[in-house]
């Protein structure tokens, strides 16, 4: 497939520039950019309402945007509907035909697309050895479990080999054990058949264990884009720390800038971190467009993972008081407090737990800070 | 095993006497008539013998198969017109833009419903008359010359009937056309299907319940109808309700009129097996 | 700039489909309603027949319709076999639905499918099959028979439309009451009918509408005393006459506030 397209290796498999849409009296997308290289896994992760179903749906045909430009293979797809488009979508409930068969299903896009009936029953098997449904082919979609039908859904959008496969929620309807199971299974049949998907979820487990690329959406914005470890380790915004997941989160105001590393100050003292990267920065160290001014609000942004009590390590950050601990397995989640009112958390290892009411020190490496600006409003 | 059994009545008791007045009802004043029916219609008045002679009269004297001929023409005919105008007006109603606007033009598409229905004949009498509005329309446009002799004709009766059924026709196709799951048109329209194709390949197929239901009720109400053919029809192609209700009024034999009832119970049994299938309550495209 | 273009031809090709689909609904709206608009304008004919040229609106057949004293007393009846025949429907129906939704029996399929059965059989096998009946009792026709007779027919839908709105939300709530000690009847009277009032109301209505113009058996099974729809059956053999516009008339407008009643009824109940 790469050979029919020389020029995918200098231009990006799917640009999306300076893309909007407008509902009246409601702002879905402002000015999203966002290009994707061949082969790609992205996962668009946001809360509900930010925009990134909306983005999907431009990008599959269903909706026209407002303004900007949508290109595929360098080719402008701006206004082309969805059957014009090298796209296809596994819906958020799947949209099994209930009247057709599981090959039938499958069958349905061929079809249509003039493949002989022998052509088409090799696919259709083909495709149903790939998600696991090989003896399935002739049941009927009211007998089959919700991740049978997933799998039904995926054959179906795969089988006329889209250039591009869009995911809306995908496993949403399945419950958490079916979730990761198919999670893997998307995995493995993404690289087998090295294509782009697109994929979105306001899971940010699902989206770190698939996405070769991580777009944080809200409020119909990008907030932070680049790969599942940067985005965790270093997010670009402090939105963007907190939907990734937990962090302790200390406001302060910027004292010095060194190179990368800012000097905040702030109620527990002075500390020092790493500077945030810009938005859709694909390595740490990318922190090129970002301008800081001295006095200017900003947060440190430290993951519990990277927090210790241990007196040699790093810079210490105050003192605080033990409030809660979760026993969480391999690991507790201590919560405590300083007298200032800042809260931590953090993992502790199971054997040597504070107890509530125990006083502690927090410790952080410089590298295991990041400062994000402080967002307006 | 008896022991399971004496429980299991006990319990059944209170839902039956909740169930008890209705089908007592039905009992006495629906089946039982409907067994008298069934005895009388095996009397030969003639005679004063038991047999199935009045049967074997409904399928071989000429009054009555012509009669019976005329019935299922008129149904076939009137089913499938109303069918085929009440779906794309079903269609385009279920396509417009709020549930409310919907709601709406449906209320208003089934209004003329609550006229009674022996006025309703009487007005398409009186639209399609000699002197009646849509020949006086059809004059003063210059399209014809001489008024035509659309009333008491089984024209009439046709659209009569297909007045009435397209409106219950529409309901049924627009409960079963707001069933259906809009994904799944998008999904056949992202795989490559044209609008065309995917109308055909999938919203009429699972639009097919409403569409039964519809044909069900069409045929029942009107190969059982007296009141619209003895209104609109003349008196030239007779229908069986009609024959029905001449062996009651004028000849008061009511074995041959019981038989007659008989046999068209028996045609509107066949038209609910024919269109079981279609009738039972499935997962429509969720 | 081919964008603006081919963004601009996909807006005339959903405008021609919109004019489309706005045409087809006018036409068969026009369709639908003529009969109705024929019936209602000529209702207000000043002249013998209710047919075109029109002359000059008068209320001279409302008059002479609500002066009629035929009329007046069929309306009476189907009023009172209406009300009757709808009351006892709704009552027999709700009973036999409240059964079937709280308790399990053997049988229970079979006992849903007899109590729908009439709905499958027309008006002239109800009616015939009382007549023969009565016949054979050497009853008389009258208007008790043809009351039974809309029971029969109409019981099935009310029954349908009770058993439509039950669900399990309302069983927790009766088996609350139940665990704070209220008995069956009680239950029943203070917390099942208030809850499901709009379904039965929408039933009643429903039904009555349906006696108020069935024909049919009305036409077998009376004989002195007789319904509206007989009445006007027997205005029709005196040919075309504004008085039938006139009582058509009032019968629709009176039929179709009832029906938009009724929906309203049901649509609150639904989005509420």
């Amino acid at each position: 497939m790469t050979v029919s397209h020389p020029s995918s290796a200098s231009t990006n498999h799917l640009s999306v520039e300076a893309v909007s849409k407008h509902y009246p009296g409601q702002i879905a997308l402002e000015t999203v950019s966002l290009h994707v290289e061949r082969g790609n896994y992205v996962v668009l992760l946001g809360p509900s309402g930010s925009g990134k179903t909306t983005l999907l749906s431009l990008i599959g045909g269903f909706t026209l945007p407002s303004s900007g430009v949508i290109r595929i293979g360098g080719q402008d797809v701006t206004d082309l509907p969805p059957a014009k488009r090298p796209t296809t979508t596994v819906f958020q409930d799947y949209a099994l035909f209930p009247h057709m068969s599981v090959a039938a299903n499958i069958e349905f896009g061929l079809k249509l697309r003039g493949l002989k009936a022998d052509a088409r029953k090799v696919r259709v098997s083909e495709m149903l050895e790939l998600v696991g449904l090989g003896q399935h082919g002739e049941r009927s979609i009211q007998a089959l479990s919700g991740g049978q039908r997933q799998r039904v859904a995926l054959a179906r959008a795969l089988a006329v080999e889209p250039e591009i496969l869009l995911l809306d929620e995908p496993l949403g309807a399945l419950d958490l054990a079916l979730r990761r199971q198919m999670q893997d299974e998307l995995h493995r049949i993404q690289r087998q058949m090295n294509r782009t998907f697109v994929h979105v979820t306001h899971d940010q487990e699902e989206a770190m264990a698939l996405a070769d690329l991580i777009v944080v959406m809200s409020h119909g914005r990008i907030e932070d884009m680049g790969p599942p470890r940067r985005v965790y380790m270093r997010p670009a915004t402090r939105f963007a720390a907190t939907f990734m997941g937990e962090s302790t989160q200390i406001e302060g105001r910027i004292h010095a800038q060194d190179g990368q590393v800012i000097t905040l100050e702030t109620q527990q003292g002075f500390l020092r971190g790493m500077a945030a990267p810009a938005e859709g920065a694909m390595t740490d160290t990318d922190t090129q467009s970002r301008t800081w001014c001295i006095g200017d609000k900003a947060v440190a942004i430290i993951r519990p993972e990277n927090i210790k009590t241990t007196p040699d390590y790093g810079q210490a950050i105050g003192q605080a008081l033990v409030c809660e601990t979760v026993f969480q397995g391999n690991y507790v989640r201590v919560f405590a407090r300083s007298e200032t009112g800042q809260t931590f958390v953090l993992h502790s290892p199971a054997r040597q737990v504070p107890a509530s009411g125990d006083t502690i020190t927090p410790h952080a490496l410089v590298d295991d800070i990041t400062i994000v600006p402080a967002q307006e409003g | 095993m008896n022991k399971v059994a004496t429980v299991s009545r006990r319990e059944s008791l209170p839902g039956l006497l909740f169930v008890s007045p209705a089908l007592l009802w039905l009992l006495a004043f629906f089946a039982a008539p409907l067994l008298a029916m069934i005895a009388v219609s095996l009397h030969d008045s003639a005679t004063g013998q038991y047999g199935i002679g009045n049967f074997v009269q409904v399928f071989t004297e000429k009054a009555y198969t012509d009669a019976l001929f005329n019935s299922l023409t008129l149904t076939a005919v009137v089913t499938l017109a109303s069918l085929v105008l009440a779906y794309p007006l079903a269609y385009s109603i279920a396509s417009l833009r709020s549930a409310r606007i919907q709601r709406l033009a449906l209320t208003f598409a089934v209004l003329p419903f609550w006229t009674s229905y022996v006025v309703r004949s009487y007005a398409w009498l009186l639209v399609l008359a000699p002197t009646g509005p849509l020949n006086a329309a059809l004059m003063a446009l210059g399209l014809i010359h001489t008024p035509l002799r659309l009333a008491y004709s089984t024209t009439a009766t046709e659209i009569g009937f297909v007045h009435f059924f397209i409106m219950l026709d529409t309901l049924t196709i627009y409960a079963s056309l707001v069933q259906i799951n809009p994904r799944l048109a998008l999904a056949a329209r992202d795989l490559g299907a044209s609008a065309l194709r995917t109308f055909l390949s999938i919203t009429l197929p699972l639009s097919v319940p409403g569409i039964a239901v519809g044909a069900f009720l069409t045929i029942v109400l009107c190969i059982g109808d007296y009141v619209t053919p003895q209104i609109l029809g003349g008196m030239r192609a007779i229908v069986l309700p009609q024959t029905v209700m001449m062996q009651i009024q004028k000849h008061l034999d009511l074995p041959m009129a019981s038989a007659m009832s008989l046999v068209l119970t028996v045609i509107m049994a066949v038209a609910y097996l024919a269109l079981y299938r279609f009738l039972r309550p499935e997962e429509p495209g969720r | 700039m081919s964008a603006v273009q081919t963004r601009y031809a996909g807006g005339w090709k959903q405008l021609i489909c919109k004019g489309l689909t706005a045409t087809y609904i006018a036409a068969c709206f026009c369709f639908i309603f003529a009969p109705v608009a024929v019936l209602v304008l000529f209702s207000f004919q000043d002249g013998r027949l209710p047919v075109p040229p029109f002359h000059g609106p008068t209320l001279h057949w409302y008059g002479q319709a609500l002066a009629n004293d035929r009329l007046l007393s069929a309306m009476g009846h189907s009023f009172v076999v209406g009300a009757g025949s709808a009351f006892l429907s709704v009552v027999l129906g709700f009973l036999a639905a409240y059964g079937l939704a709280r308790y399990r029996f053997r049988g229970q399929a079979l006992v849903r499918g007899i109590l729908v059965l009439p709905m499958a059989v027309s008006y002239l096998i109800v009616g015939m099959g009382l007549l023969v009946m009565a016949s054979w009792l050497n009853i008389a026709p009258s208007l008790w028979l043809v009351c039974i007779s809309h029971i029969v027919i109409n019981m099935p839908l009310a029954f349908a439309i009770c058993s439509a709105q039950f669900n399990p939300a309302q069983v927790r709530m009766e088996m609350a009451a139940a665990d704070l000690g209220a008995s069956l009847p009680r239950v029943l009277l203070q917390i099942t009918v208030p809850m499901m009032a709009p379904a039965l109301i929408a039933a009643f209505i429903l039904c009555f509408t349906l006696s108020w113009d069935e024909f049919l058996t009305a036409f077998l099974l009376s004989r002195f005393d007789i319904t509206l729809p007989v009445a006007i059956w027997g205005l029709l053999r005196g040919g075309l006459n504004p008085q039938t516009n006139a009582i058509g008339s009032m019968v629709f407008f009176g039929a179709a506030a009832l029906a938009l009643g009724a929906e309203y009824l049901m649509f609150r109940k639904k989005s509420s």
